[in-house]
């Protein structure tokens, strides 16, 4: 692809995250961190890809990522994301959640607040595998099966879910400010809500029969109630979380873990996924009109009529394009993003037309012009 | 030349000009960085990752040195502090050479390989013929010559030495035009200039696509060399001496090629020259004869070759094992002559050498390769595809390597595990999963521990792990883990202990919801299928106890009662052999026995009218 650069950094990346452009201004983003894991010093790094090049660089490297600073961490970035403009939340494989402050006048990171042991097991370390945001708090999860709430300016964690899952939990992401939606080693969804008491979840589903681990999880920017997850076997579930045990649509999207899925926030018929066989594929769900298909009206919408599970009493033109009986390739167009890869792509962030990617060969990818 | 190449070049070369412009006090360069807005620290910054560490060196060899500076002492009288500071200078300065020359043995190194595999590339791969041979022999020292004297040439400001250089380099059209620059101010010598430019534009230049043989341009060449050799014999250009050095390198007098050795800087500069001027048609067989030659008149015949002369000797003598053996000495790792192998392999140029252990040559250098690869904390995954294309041992060796992989997170024994499962390595996956399930165990992650068993199909420790979880139950007298146990499927048969467990549980929840004729029915089928441990006997007549009470179950299914009576009969039996069952649970059972087996009687014995 003309309009991805690779830039090989030398070190495994495992997460890339953009850093979040505040909505009144309607640049592209132009920061983006990273994580990197299996090395002996792992780090987080911020870069650019604005017109921040070195003059006196040559015309060719403009565009190419720039290392604005970095800073060691302790054990694999398993997670990282931002938590506001210039604070970085990471879930490290020694099971610690740390929280960097990135000082954007000097370019230099240093550790705003680390809780050092929150994962942990009797006699190993259980690395916390995932971490999501909603400022102020902060949620994670872990190998230990615990479930974690902190608030960014609390010492001790707000509220632990001992035992929440007896297999390792992979993924959190945020349903509601309250709920929260897990995923799980052996396939369960779990829907946690922080208003009860309890330490069970309110809801579980799964595909009957399958435990087939489950790796991420995103929820629809706009419908709280949809969610799609990625597994080891590659397959793509849609879920509606409102109704029943399975998932509206199931994709062969891989050929081997999905590590990453990710609704585009603002244009959310499009979905993108990256795995362990190499690829990073955008998804386009085909609508018949320049509409896009959950604001059109009931009628005409043939998506909508040969959706077999249309919520009863629901607002019919509101049904998400995923939502579809099956996934019928006429409807949904996929497009690799990448030249091949031999190695794994871990990670992927997609933030107004930018794309950004890390693998496992050691390179960020940065795609300036994704079509949405 | 990729970008990459050139951008490694650059930076490099900055850094040491940098280096050295500051020791002269070069303000103009200074400024320069200055004005860019960022320190030395900030631009050296951006360099490649490997050299990092060696600038990390000279910050922190220079911080010692600044913090020993600091603390001379102020009393004494300057003629004495002067020495101490012409030392810390020095010192400062050792230490700037010593990066300098770390950097630059990197450097070096990297540019001896360029210049080998560019000359195999040249002889071997791309095999040119006679007549395009000298070209791509010429862009091959062109390229070297650029690479190395990038900083000479800024340093000799000499027009001679440029001029001069060009025409050893056979680089005709900017010496042309240098000396039209000269012409133009040496009106004297106007006729001996244009004749110069005459000779110089005239000279024939093999062309590969022209539909002229090599022959023919052999002919047309020995017309031009024979022009030339009489321009000398008449001494055209006795009275300018550069005109008569540049005429004599036309012809390709030896003698003073030779006396240009500073310029030519390499043998093979000097061969290739020499080609140029006295056989452009030369054959490759032909080369290794010359190149031998050159190479003893360019060299002090006191000093002994040094490596990389024999390795490209070795090259244009076409003995490609000589260069990969030489090679696979001189560097300190294998990269360089795995992957060089393993192209000429693919060009079908070697031929199959066997080792004494079976293997060939490529996949020899391949499996060392990939095997220092393996030892690498991050760089293991890259070695997998070269064993993937070792077709003899790269197998065997794979497997034995990627079992050592240290496996932190269950997210990179994920990987291992795609990687052995790709590849059908069943034994691998098993001892894979059952580090994670022992690992699991030992934290108490018992959940965890199945799932890895379960996925190791590894019986014995799913076994291992029910048995806990049923420990587990009779010491606290609920189930953990249900979102498990209730979910595992058809998982659940890999061993009997599991299953036994998974239907327990399943018992439990019946009698809660009250179905209690199906969870008596479970809980016999349970007791006669002998999947029960028989710690667990007594447990489940216990459990049976209140079932038998039940209307519903000593009305409607008398056969059930009839079933847990044979077999509290045999457990009374047993119980008498056994110290520490309780006698009072036994009594109890007895009597909800009796007087089941009662109602049982009574039931069967009437008749429905």
């Amino acid at each position: 692809m003309e309009s991805t650069n690779a830039k090989y950094v030398s070190q495994k990346i495992s997460k890339t995250r953009w850093r979040p452009v505040s909505s009144s201004a309607l640049q592209q983003p132009h920061i983006f961190a990273t994580g990197s894991w299996d090395n002996e010093d792992n780090k987080i790094s911020i870069w650019s890809i604005g017109d921040h090049g070195l003059p006196g660089m040559e015309d060719e490297l403009e565009g190419d990522p720039q290392l604005l600073c970095e800073y060691r961490h302790d054990g694999d970035v398993l997670d990282l994301q931002f938590l506001d403009q210039d604070r970085i939340v990471t879930a490290s494989s020694t099971g610690a959640v740390t929280i960097f402050h990135h000082h954007q006048n000097s370019q230099t990171i240093s550790v705003a607040r680390q809780w050092a042991r929150a994962h942990r097991n009797p006699c190993d370390n259980a690395p916390c595998t995932g971490v999501v945001c909603n400022s102020p708090e902060i949620v994670t999860v872990g190998e230990d099966g615990r479930i974690i709430l902190f608030r960014a300016d609390q010492e001790g964690a707000v509220r632990i879910i001992e035992n929440a899952d007896s297999n390792s939990i992979h993924a959190v992401t945020f349903l509601r400010t309250t709920e929260i939606l897990t995923v799980n080693s052996i396939g369960q969804l779990k829907l946690w809500d922080f208003r009860q008491q309890s330490s069970s979840p309110s809801q579980i589903l799964s595909l009957t029969g399958d435990r087939v681990p489950l790796h991420c999880v995103a929820r629809h920017p706009n419908q709280q109630h949809i969610v799609a997850t990625g597994g080891q076997d590659g397959m793509l579930c849609v879920w509606d979380v409102r109704q029943g045990n399975t998932p509206f649509s199931l994709i062969e999207a891989h050929s081997a873990e999905m590590w990453e899925v990710h609704f585009h926030p603002t244009n959310p018929d499009h979905l993108f996924t990256c795995s362990e066989d190499g690829s990073l594929l955008h998804w386009e769900t085909a609508s018949h009109s320049d509409m896009p298909s959950f604001l059109q009206g009931g009628r005409n919408n043939s998506m909508i009529s040969r959706s077999a599970m249309a919520p009863a009493g629901g607002n019919q033109s509101l049904i998400s394009a995923w939502l579809a009986g099956d996934s019928g390739k006429g409807r949904l167009e996929t497009t690799h993003m990448l030249p091949s890869q031999t190695l794994s792509v871990n990670s992927l962030d997609v933030l107004g037309q930018c794309l950004v990617c890390g693998t496992d060969e050691e390179a960020i990818f940065v795609n300036r012009q994704v079509p949405v | 030349m990729s970008h990459h190449r050139i951008k490694l070049i650059t930076q490099i070369h900055f850094v040491l000009i940098w280096s050295e412009a500051f020791l002269k006090g070069d303000k103009s360069l200074s400024v320069n960085v200055s004005r860019s807005g960022s320190s030395l620290i900030h631009v050296v910054r951006k360099d490649e990752d490997i050299y990092s560490p060696i600038l990390r060196k000279l910050f922190n060899e220079s911080h010692h040195i600044f913090v020993g500076l600091q603390t001379i002492r102020e009393d004494l009288p300057s003629k004495n502090k002067k020495p101490q500071f012409v030392s810390i200078s020095k010192s400062y300065r050792s230490v700037i050479r010593a990066c300098m020359e770390e950097l630059q043995q990197v450097v070096s190194i990297l540019l001896a390989i360029e210049l080998i595999w560019n000359l195999c590339e040249v002889l071997f791969i791309d095999a040119v013929p006679a007549g395009s041979l000298l070209l791509h022999l010429l862009d091959w020292v062109r390229l070297h010559k650029a690479d190395v004297d990038e900083k000479a040439r800024e340093v000799l400001s000499s027009k001679l030495h440029n001029l001069v250089t060009y025409v050893l380099q056979g680089r005709l059209e900017e010496a042309r035009q240098m000396l039209a620059k000269q012409a133009a101010q040496q009106y004297a010598d106007k006729n001996m200039y244009k004749l110069m430019d005459n000779l110089l534009s005239k000279m024939p230049v093999y062309n590969p696509g022209s539909i002229h043989t090599l022959t023919e341009f052999d002919v047309k060449w020995r017309h031009w060399h024979e022009e030339v050799d009489r321009c000398l014999q008449d001494k055209s250009f006795a009275s300018n001496v550069h005109l008569e050095l540049i005429c004599k390198i036309l012809v390709g007098d030896e003698d003073t090629l030779l006396e240009h050795k500073e310029l030519l800087s390499t043998w093979y500069h000097f061969l290739v020259t020499r080609l140029l001027f006295a056989h452009p048609t030369i054959k490759p067989t032909e080369l290794h004869y010359y190149a031998q030659s050159c190479m003893a008149m360019f060299l002090d015949s006191r000093s002994a070759p040094e490596t990389l002369d024999s390795i490209l000797l070795a090259a244009f003598d076409f003995d490609i094992h000589q260069v990969i053996k030489d090679c696979s000495i001189a560097l300190n790792n294998w990269w360089f002559v795995a992957h060089l192998t393993d192209l000429l392999d693919h060009c079908k140029l070697l031929q199959s050498h066997n080792l004494h252990f079976g293997s060939n040559l490529r996949e020899f250098l391949l499996l060392e390769y990939a095997s220092g690869l393996f030892n690498h904390h991050s760089l293991w995954q890259l070695a997998v595809d070269y064993f993937d294309h070792c077709p003899e041992f790269g197998r065997v060796y794979l497997e034995l390597h990627i079992e050592r992989v240290p496996l932190d997170t269950e997210r990179k024994a994920l990987k291992v595990l795609r990687i052995c499962e790709q590849r059908q390595m069943p034994e691998q996956v098993r001892s894979i999963c059952k580090i994670m399930a022992k690992r699991a165990l030992r934290n108490n992650r018992l959940g965890s521990a199945l799932s890895w068993s379960i996925r190791a199909k590894d019986a014995a420790f799913a076994t291992l792990i029910s048995e806990r979880f049923l420990q587990d139950y009779c010491t606290r007298g609920t189930f953990s883990d249900l979102d498990l146990i209730d979910n595992l499927g058809p998982a659940m048969l890999l061993s009997d202990r599991l299953t036994f467990l998974v239907k327990y549980h399943e018992f439990h929840k019946l009698y809660g919801e009250k179905c209690f004729t199906e969870a008596a029915k479970l809980l016999l089928s349970l007791i006669t299928a002998k999947i029960a441990p028989r710690s667990f006997w007594m447990t489940l007549l216990t459990d049976a106890l209140p079932l038998l009470e039940q209307k519903e179950v000593s009305q409607t299914h008398p056969h059930l009662s009839l079933g847990l009576y044979d077999l509290t009969v045999i457990c009374v039996f047993w119980s008498f052999q056994e110290e520490d069952i309780e006698l009072t649970k036994v009594e109890l059972l007895r009597l909800a026995l009796a007087r089941n087996l009662a109602k049982a009687i009574v039931k069967e014995g009437t008749v429905d009218a």
